[in-house]
């Protein structure tokens, strides 16, 4: 103590407190963007979205000239599934692409989020920092968010880019608005990923066992989902019967399709983007499917897409925010300690 | 003590209720002058009692040694003091705080070397250090002056831009105090600071850590189970025995509290010497215990001794990879004796020698080695504690 009295040490000054969260998110940030993932995911979600892209711009062209006053081409783009060798094969439209491969980013930047930093042996060292516990775990999220913002942005500004150049057709103002919506709705979806991958990583010890557990739950909600529902659907409600019965045994096996998060988006996804689409469920009586065949094609206006699609978008951020909480919960209440 | 009070708002903490805590002595706030203290700090989990009514106090500018085997609660008495797991009872005050409801203030101060501590391996180690100033909240011109001091201190200036890959353990190790420095830290805990590394290795951080805390007048508080190399640096040390301190203060203080170190005498002779002709000299002095050999220096016999001698090379003894690399490689002969007649004992055994030509280059009296302490200390305390640990 002698030592100290005689040399007085100034003591340094702090920068103005900045939040805890925001430090761990910069660094989180900035070793996303490094990463090898982040390279491999943009040429991956870029390839996905440009091959179908590249036959859409294609058929597109080829009926643009005969539509007259067409107020949603452009957007076309994103949802139209053009068929290749002389209309044999029809390919995923580049959105549907998108979502298959769209969960994978949100994954890939946070299985590895909270287990890795324990088997690193870094876990104990960050929180002995003078941050709160949650500001490891709230910065890691926000990084996460912002890099898939990041991607997504970049993706979509490719194929509208392509877009303007292959087609040259400038996008209307409210297919802009459009697209920013879908984007904001992917981004969520993404987001769902995200805060899953994150629970994984808080609930399991190993990275490489919540990247399998990850991948798996991918492969199972997004290839097999569909499979597994219209198996459970067809076996609790077999499309039989009247057509009364039909119809209503379908909307209950749209239900049961809708418990994945995947339907979920991919419904949402299509209304955003296409106009002409004016319902997402089928009519559930006789007298109300005719109604729908009879009905003049018109396109909706935006918001009327929106409403439509609502109950979506509200369903995939509750379950983000669920899977966050839980992943938050329990990593406020794991010990310091492995 | 330290020139610029920076223990901001000291709060005065009610008593907590129950009565074993008010009977005790409160803890004041005025950490100053011992850093470290706790009151009946116990953790249990579940029915494990992990620690168990701890009391402790570590001062300024000391180095103190919380010593036990693995599991013995030392990395859980550690957690609680930086606030990082919440005590079942009793207080802890660290810098005058409790670390239970001011963490973050605790932490600021404290300056915490983990148990195998890690880097991020992509990071270089200057950017390791980076990142934790920042979480400091250290302004980035300060930081960078502060990380080339304690990168220079540690002695990994020239590697500091290379990746935290290619560090070696010692590397990591010595990495590790540099981060525990860069917030300038009050206290400095560290968690089994020399575990897995090479005997050199181990006195160079060592050393380290004793200069810090002559220089900076740091209170270090570290844990170890390796008890010959506590013994070397630790001003005090506490020994942890299944959640609880069987024994606590300086070597000789303890080694007089087991029943060791006033009735044991080193003796080196002359290397010319017969070493059969001075064993029957020390056997024939009435008063005189057991006659056994030892390497001066190091006070463990037994082991030590024959892998030091015998030249194994793989011994895995500590003491004696410790004994060579401090260079202190003498033979020596170590004599119990009967403590009543010490003084008689001792001058009969320089006269005797002498008189029968063998040279007397060394003659002192020999503290117990924290190794036999340890183990006497848990050995009397088994007793009570054997049912005590479901």
């Amino acid at each position: 103590m002698t030592a100290e009295a005689q040399t007085p040490v100034v003591r340094r000054q702090r920068s103005v407190p900045r939040a805890g969260w925001m430090v761990v998110a910069r660094k989180e940030f900035a070793d996303h963007l490094l990463s090898a993932r982040f390279t491999v995911l943009l040429i991956v979600l870029g390839l996905a979205a440009a091959i179908p892209l590249y036959f859409a711009a294609d058929a597109i062209r080829s009926v643009a000239s005969q539509v007259s006053g067409g107020q949603a081409i452009f957007i076309a783009l994103f949802w139209l599934a053009p068929q290749v060798g002389g209309d044999q094969v029809t390919l995923p439209s580049a959105s549907s692409f998108l979502a298959y491969v769209a969960p994978l980013l949100g994954l890939a930047f946070s299985f590895d989020a909270v287990n890795g930093e324990r088997s690193e042996g870094t876990l104990p060292r960050l929180l002995s920092q003078p941050i709160h516990r949650d500001d490891v775990i709230n910065g890691k999220f926000a990084a996460g968010l912002a890099i898939i913002g990041l991607v997504l942005v970049a993706v979509v500004a490719i194929i509208s880019a392509f877009g303007l150049l292959r087609l040259g057709l400038v996008p209307a103002p409210s297919e802009l608005l459009r697209i920013m919506l879908w984007v904001l709705l992917t981004f969520v979806y993404v987001a769902f990923w995200l805060a899953f991958g994150m629970l994984l990583s808080v609930l399991v010890r190993r990275a490489a066992t919540s990247a399998l557990i990850g991948f798996g739950a991918w492969l199972l909600l997004t290839f097999f989902g569909g499979l597994i529902t219209s198996l459970i659907g067809g076996f609790l409600a077999p499309l039989t019967g009247s057509n009364e019965e039909i119809l209503r045994n379908v909307g209950f096996q749209q239900t049961i399709s809708r418990l994945l998060p995947d339907t979920l988006y991919r419904e949402a996804s299509l209304v955003l983007l296409n106009p002409q689409v004016t319902d997402v469920s089928t009519p559930a009586t006789v007298g109300a499917y005719q109604q729908a065949q009879e009905r003049i094609p018109s396109l909706l206006s935006l918001d009327q897409s929106f409403i439509l699609v609502w109950p979506q978008v509200v369903a995939l951020v509750a379950l983000t925010v669920a899977c966050f909480a839980i992943a938050y919960v329990r990593f406020m209440r794991q010990e310091v300690r492995a | 003590m330290t020139s610029t009070p920076r223990l901001s708002p000291k709060r005065k903490i009610a008593p907590r209720r129950g009565t074993a805590e008010a009977t005790r002595p409160p803890i004041d706030a005025s950490g100053e002058s011992v850093p470290i203290r706790t009151r009946g700090l116990t953790k249990r989990y579940g029915d494990l009692v992990a620690v168990d009514g701890l009391d402790l106090e570590v001062r300024a500018g000391e180095i103190f040694g919380l010593l036990g085997q693995n599991g013995a609660g030392k990395t859980t008495t550690i957690l609680m003091l930086l606030g990082l797991t919440e005590p079942s009872g009793g207080e802890a005050r660290v810098v005058g705080l409790d670390p239970a409801r001011n963490p973050l203030e605790v932490k600021r101060r404290v300056g915490y070397m983990p148990d195998s501590v890690g880097f991020y391996t992509d990071l270089t180690g200057r950017e390791n250090l980076r990142y934790t100033a920042r979480l400091n909240r250290i302004l980035a011109a300060d930081a960078e002056t502060t990380i080339d001091e304690v990168l220079e201190q540690v002695g990994l200036t020239e590697r500091a831009d290379d990746l935290v890959d290619t560090y070696s353990r010692g590397m990591l190790q010595r990495l590790g105090i540099a981060d525990a420095l860069v917030k300038d830290p009050d206290i400095l805990i560290l968690d089994e600071p020399t575990t897995a590394i090479d005997p050199l290795g181990v006195v160079e951080i060592l050393d380290l850590i004793r200069n810090l805390a002559d220089e900076r007048g740091l209170a270090v508080l570290l844990s170890s189970h390796l008890l010959d190399q506590a013994q070397l640096i630790c001003d005090r040390v506490g020994i942890f025995h299944r959640g609880k301190l069987v024994g606590h203060g300086t070597v000789p203080e303890l080694a007089k509290r087991y029943g060791f170190g006033t009735n044991r005498l080193e003796i080196v002779v002359d290397p010319a010497a017969d070493e059969q002709s001075v064993r029957a000299v020390l056997d024939s002095i009435d008063g005189v215990g057991s006659v056994d050999r030892g390497i001066q220096g190091v006070i463990d016999p037994g082991e030590a001794v024959a892998e030091a001698r015998g030249g194994k090379p793989d011994g895995q003894s500590d003491s004696a990879k410790t004994a060579e690399a401090l260079g202190a490689l003498k033979a020596s002969w170590i004599v119990s004796v009967d403590p009543a007649r010490e003084h008689e004992v001792a001058r009969a055994i320089v006269d005797r020698l002498v008189a029968n030509g063998i040279g007397v280059e060394h003659f002192s009296r020999l503290t117990a080695s924290l190794q036999q302490i340890y183990r006497v200390a848990v050995e009397r305390t088994g007793a009570d504690t054997a049912g005590h640990v479901a």
